[in-house]
């Protein structure tokens, strides 16, 4: 395998829990709701799917494991908000509070202990081919689910029934409640959908991209796949993109550490960060795409009348 | 005991809904037959509403029963009454703005048709019936009319047996009621009951077969409309007789011009709103002029350049000579000039926040005993609220409650009694009276006959076509951010300023049955 | 069964005092379970955690060690979070803020006079305003949401920090660890009471800045702008009060308090810049700013509830045996449980059983 093949590859792995993170989260806004918890999902998932993955020796079954806590975590998160019509902002930031401490909490005797990795694909014959085998068929498997994610939201969203209601609902709620349309339940799924993806991008970390626990191993990733949302102007083709814009920064970032370039390493690791702030200050420039992709209940507490 | 075909379509047997001890609606019976046109003539705030939501299914009833066709029936979602055949038109339209038409409709219409089927039946229908519309428009794009056609079509789709419309021309043009009208009597014939709520008597009078008169949650009285008068109408409705504004004798023709507005031009408020394209009229002291137009036409645009909460030019906006386009609101405040903006409450007023503080929100800098320093007087703050609920005649709950708590009536007669009681040389006024109760409109029009009467100059903008004449002296009409020339309103009429409402654009043709 | 919430005709001024209180004792409540999980008693867990950590007297010192950043920090959210600006990277600006007060002593070693305590306050709170201008201008210029700007910067500061310690500002004659020169006398805070505990002025300032912004908030124009910009921003236009100015005012204002907590932390518990000079306290100030009703007042005990829960997680290491990383567990349950208190405010919870009848024709 050459050099650049090596590079594609660790840009996929690094882009990918980003994009799934990202794609779930872009449906949660989808229908309105803000959930500024991802990071705190997310590193649920990345605790609880190295730690069932360890116990039981099985990585797939760690992979399950991290969904569930991702969608648990996010049904408290769905409870207030929809239920109890808490701040969306504030409970998001609760969320990643207790997140935080939960998983140190759960992975404390599992910091410094080797896990389970998830194997890549290898087919015979085809993963062997030149630059496109180990890129299209060499893979670790949640790559191609991320991949299908991006394509299935898409076409859930924008060519199918359920999808249109769940746009029309985070364009306007009160005229999603005057037809007829179940919005809370709407949007406890969408919420519950986004942490079963933010507790798989959770997942890939733990074991995938680097399989081990270390605490707050997340490390702002999914902040940026907040960004990256934003960024996306919640279109899903887009968010592909700059996961992988970003997955590319911050592998370069890496590379140009080994090589010792001279610019302090702190500098290079902030760099994805000062790049996402760069990014978020371009898009906000084209007003009107905003405003056509904006779902217009963003963040804002719905109560049915009765 | 089922009947079909020409009988009874729909009865209410006992309906009641509670909010706490509060009822909205208390023991409603009435009973409509398919193909009738039927009103349901009520006040703001005497449970038209609650009653057709109920209807509708968007609200469950806490007593009695629902008939349909003569069997009782509960309606527990709007699903359940579109599949029995109920459509409903809504005042504040239940449209997306960020989704095309045809997904707008999709969205009412069962799960198993094809966006693509539905986009070609809605063009077929609209068609039909008089209203154009495109399937692949986006709902920000369209016209306040063309988006509440968006709403009929949607309803004729599902081949509805009762149609309930709620106060559909409040957004209308004369014209463009008319068309609807010619649209709903043909829906009659053909056998659809039509459930028609309104508070305009005369379009009830002259569309609708029979009245069922609801207040304070009660139904009142029933009528065949065409029997009654405006007047004895207006009396079952309110209860009560109806305050008269006092004439006045007008002559301002040579007084001083205190508002001048020269070529002002600005862009929409939003991305999707009307822009104002070169405006130009004077208001003098002691007259009242109104502007007239549907809402959406561009008067948030000129209210918001008006009071500086916008700045334009400095000499696009004149007040007593002096240029202030480029001033705040504060700073057009201290020159004498007062507003009251169109929505209550989150503009004119902070809901959560009480009287005495909503006292502070517009007074602030004016009122010379309100602070010390950056520090602020609670106490003068009540003592100026106490004064305001007094003269305007406030009533309140209590000594000092929220404004959210207040009835739409008493709030707009404490929000223009907070800015003119100081006295004021100029008066801009957005809607006065937009959804406020018979006795209460009737008092805030004659606080700004007699504010015009003590020499300030009124602009007032506002909807409501039978406010305008019967309160401005001179009358200009707003469509799609132009403004016509004022005319004195002794020398035209209705039609008259219903035409120039449709603007520009050349109104659809109604397809006659 | 199924939970309603019903609007209450005005906002229920016993509730605002109740609901933090209410969410305290639940979160004591998930506090006492989780320990019982654990496979601790959790009356013994708790008295641990929340009452051995002050019943000394030099563990309350410690305790208002931790509480002066807390509280400054939270008062100024109140601000921002109260006029709708979501300045999320308090952790960031208190950094800078600790970074820039350090720059005299670290820079100018030599220079040792009276003159150099207070001018390294105001250089802290300058470096925490100019940390919190950065998301204030690109939310007030390109209109750049400020909830990820702000904290975009916190990991930013992070790494300035870590460098400046570990480069060009790292302790010549330190043997090489990653940490400046040690403050010289007069570059400390004094103590209050030398004699019982380490406690030092910083938190005498932190009450009266706390103050000040209770009385603004309260009393003044200013803070009746902050109210009604955050309530209903049109009504705010209609008055006459610039939104944008206050997106600088807040920032700048949030941003100076952390500055302030930053430099007050680096002059007076450590005396030296380190690698980290915050465990989290720029997040937990969140946690205070919601805990006290988002008035800075309230924040000055919330603070203190908030410090309490840091004693409360050394102390459960030491004592149980425990993770130190339960504290933010707490903390996390207590923002949850305030929030989910806090809906009492405005609205009546109804539990209604038997879900609505369907289809009765």
């Amino acid at each position: 395998m050459g050099m650049t093949e090596a590079i594609l590859l660790t840009i996929a792995t690094a882009a990918t829990p980003l994009l799934i993170a990202a794609i779930g989260e872009l449906v949660v806004e989808r229908s309105g709701v803000l959930n500024l918890g991802v990071e705190g999902m997310m590193v649920m998932g990345a605790v609880g799917g190295f730690v069932i993955a360890s116990l039981t020796g099985n990585p797939w079954i760690g992979v399950l494991a991290a969904i569930a806590l991702g969608v648990i975590t996010s049904l408290l998160f769905a409870f207030l908000t929809l239920s109890l019509a808490a701040n969306q902002v504030a409970t998001g930031l609760s969320l990643t509070i207790l997140g935080l401490g939960v998983s140190s909490l759960m992975g404390e005797q599992f910091v410094g202990q080797a896990g389970k990795k998830l194997g890549n694909l290898d087919f015979p014959f085809l993963t062997d081919l030149p630059l496109v085998g180990p890129l299209l068929f060499g893979q670790d498997p949640i790559f191609y689910i991320s991949i299908a994610l991006v394509f299935g939201v898409s076409w859930f969203l924008f060519r199918t029934r359920v999808g249109l209601t769940l746009r029309s609902i985070g364009n306007n709620h009160h005229s999603a409640h005057a037809l007829g349309i179940p919005v809370l339940r709407y949007r406890y799924l969408a919420v519950m959908f986004g942490g079963a993806c933010a507790g798989l991008a959770g997942g890939h970390l733990s074991l995938v991209y680097t399989p081990q626990w270390v605490e707050n191993m997340t490390a702002g990733r999914g902040w940026i796949a907040l960004a990256l949302v934003v960024f996306a102007s919640w279109r899903p083709a887009r968010v592909l993109a700059g996961a992988y814009l970003f997955g590319a920064v911050s592998i370069g970032q890496l590379h140009a550490q080994a090589l010792g370039i001279a610019v302090p390493s702190q500098l290079l690791t902030a760099l994805p960060f000062l790049a996402t702030i760069v990014v978020l200050v371009l898009i906000s420039q084209n007003v009107r795409a905003t405003l056509i992709n904006t779902p217009a209940m963003l963040g804002r507490p719905f109560v049915p009348d009765r | 005991m089922t009947t079909n075909g020409g009988g009874t379509l729909l009865a209410l047997d006992g309906i009641s809904k509670y909010y706490g001890s509060f009822k909205a609606n208390d023991q409603i019976n009435f009973a409509i037959q398919a193909g009738e046109i039927h009103a349901l003539l009520g006040e703001n705030g005497a449970g038209k509403s609650t009653l057709v939501k109920m209807l509708y299914g968007s609200l469950q009833p806490d007593e009695g029963r629902i008939l349909w066709q003569g069997k009782p029936v509960h309606i527990s979602n709007p699903a359940e009454a579109r599949a029995l055949g109920v459509g409903m038109v809504f005042q504040h339209f239940s449209l997306f703005d960020a989704l095309t038409v045809a997904e707008n409709i999709a969205l009412a219409m069962p799960k198993d048709q094809k966006l693509s089927d539905i986009a070609k039946r809605l063009e077929a229908v609209s068609k039909e019936y008089g209203l154009p519309l495109k399937a692949d428009a986006r709902i920000h794009d369209l016209s306040v009319g063309e988006r509440q056609r968006v709403e009929i079509v949607r309803c004729l789709l599902q081949e509805p047996k009762l149609l309930i419309l709620d106060e559909p021309t409040s957004v209308l043009t004369p014209q463009e009621s008319e068309d609807l009208f010619k649209v709903l009597r043909r829906l009659s014939s053909e056998g659809t009951a039509i459930l028609y709520i309104s508070h305009k008597l005369a379009e009830v009078q002259a569309l609708c077969q029979n009245a069922t008169i609801l207040r304070h949650g009660k139904v009142v009285g029933e009528c065949v409309p065409a029997e009654e008068t405006p007047l004895s109408l207006a009396k079952m409705m309110v209860g009560d007789d109806i305050h008269e504004i006092a004439p006045r004798a007008t002559t301002s023709d040579g007084a001083e011009v205190i508002l001048q507005v020269s070529d002002l031009t600005a862009d929409g408020l939003t991305g999707f709103e009307t822009s104002l394209k070169h405006i130009n009229f004077g208001v003098r002291m002691g007259e009242v002029a109104g502007i007239a137009g549907i809402a959406g036409n561009g008067q948030s645009e000129l209210f918001a350049v008006l009071s500086g909460e916008r700045t334009s030019a400095p000499d696009m906006v004149k007040i007593n000579g002096e240029p202030v386009g480029h001033l705040s609101i504060l700073q057009r405040r201290k020159k004498g000039a007062m507003f009251v903006s169109e929505e209550r409450l989150g503009h004119a007023a902070v809901p959560e926040m009480s009287l005495s503080d909503n006292v502070v929100l517009t007074r602030h800098g004016l009122e010379k005993d309100l602070q010390t320093g950056p520090f602020i007087r609670h106490g003068t703050a009540k003592r100026l609220k106490d004064k305001i609920a007094q003269m305007f005649d406030v009533r309140k709950g209590n000594d000092d409650p929220t404004a959210m708590s207040l009835s739409g009536g008493n709030l707009q007669k404490f929000v223009l009694g907070r800015e003119v009681m100081a006295g004021a040389k100029l008066v801009i006024v957005n809607q006065p009276t937009w959804g406020v109760d018979a006795g209460s409109a009737a008092q805030l029009r004659q606080n700004l006959i007699d504010l015009a009467a003590a020499g300030a100059a009124i602009l007032v903008i506002s909807q409501d076509l039978d406010e305008l004449f019967e309160i401005s002296d001179r009358l200009a009409t707003m469509a799609e951010g132009e403004l016509s020339d004022f005319v004195p309103t002794s020398q035209t009429n209705r039609n008259e300023v219903g035409l120039k409402m449709t603007g520009a654009f050349v109104p659809a043709e109604g397809a006659s049955a | 069964m199924r939970l309603e919430l019903i609007k209450r005709s005005a906002p229920a001024p016993a509730m605002r005092f109740l609901s933090p209180l209410l969410g305290l004792f639940l979160a004591l409540i998930a506090g006492a379970i989780m320990f019982s999980a654990l496979g601790k008693a959790p009356d013994r867990a708790l008295y641990a955690f929340f009452i051995e950590p002050i019943s000394e007297m030099w563990s309350v010192h410690e305790l208002l060690i931790k509480a002066a950043p807390l509280i400054l920090m939270g008062a100024g959210l109140c601000i921002c979070f109260q006029s709708n600006n979501w300045n999320i990277g308090a952790e960031g600006q208190m950094i800078v803020g600790a970074i820039f007060g350090a720059a005299l002593p670290i820079l100018l070693p030599d220079v040792q006079n009276f003159l150099i305590l207070p001018l390294m306050l105001i250089f802290g709170i300058m470096g925490g305003m100019l940390y919190g201008f950065i998301p204030a201008l690109l939310k007030a210029k390109f209109k750049t949401n400020e909830i990820l700007t702000s904290l975009m910067l916190v990991y930013v500061a992070q790494m300035l920090l870590d460098w400046i310690v570990r480069g060009p500002w790292r302790n010549p004659e330190g043997l090489n660890f990653p940490e400046s020169r040690r403050f010289h006398e007069w570059a400390r805070i004094p103590e209050m009471m030398p004699a019982d505990g380490r406690a030092n002025w910083g938190f005498v300032i932190a009450i009266v800045v706390a103050i000040a912004l209770g009385v603004m908030l309260a009393k003044s124009l200013k803070g009746f702008e902050v109210k009604v910009i955050g309530t209903s921003p049109k009504a705010a236009q209609f008055a006459g009060f610039d939104a944008k100015k206050m997106i600088f005012f807040s920032f700048l204002l949030a941003g100076g308090c952390a500055g302030l907590a930053g430099i007050i932390e680096v002059a007076g518990a450590t005396g030296q810049l380190r690698p980290t000079v915050s465990p989290g306290y720029g997040f937990t100030a969140i946690i205070v700013a919601y805990l006290g009703r988002l008035n800075p007042i309230g924040a000055i005990v919330a603070g203190l509830v908030l410090a309490l829960t840091y004693l409360g997680g050394e102390a459960a290491q030491i004592s149980l045996g425990l993770s130190d990383k339960i504290a933010r567990v707490f903390q996390g349950l207590i923002l949850f449980f305030v929030l989910a208190c806090d809906t009492l405010i405005l609205y009546k919870i109804r539990l209604s059983f038997g879900a609505a009848q369907k289809g009765a024709a």
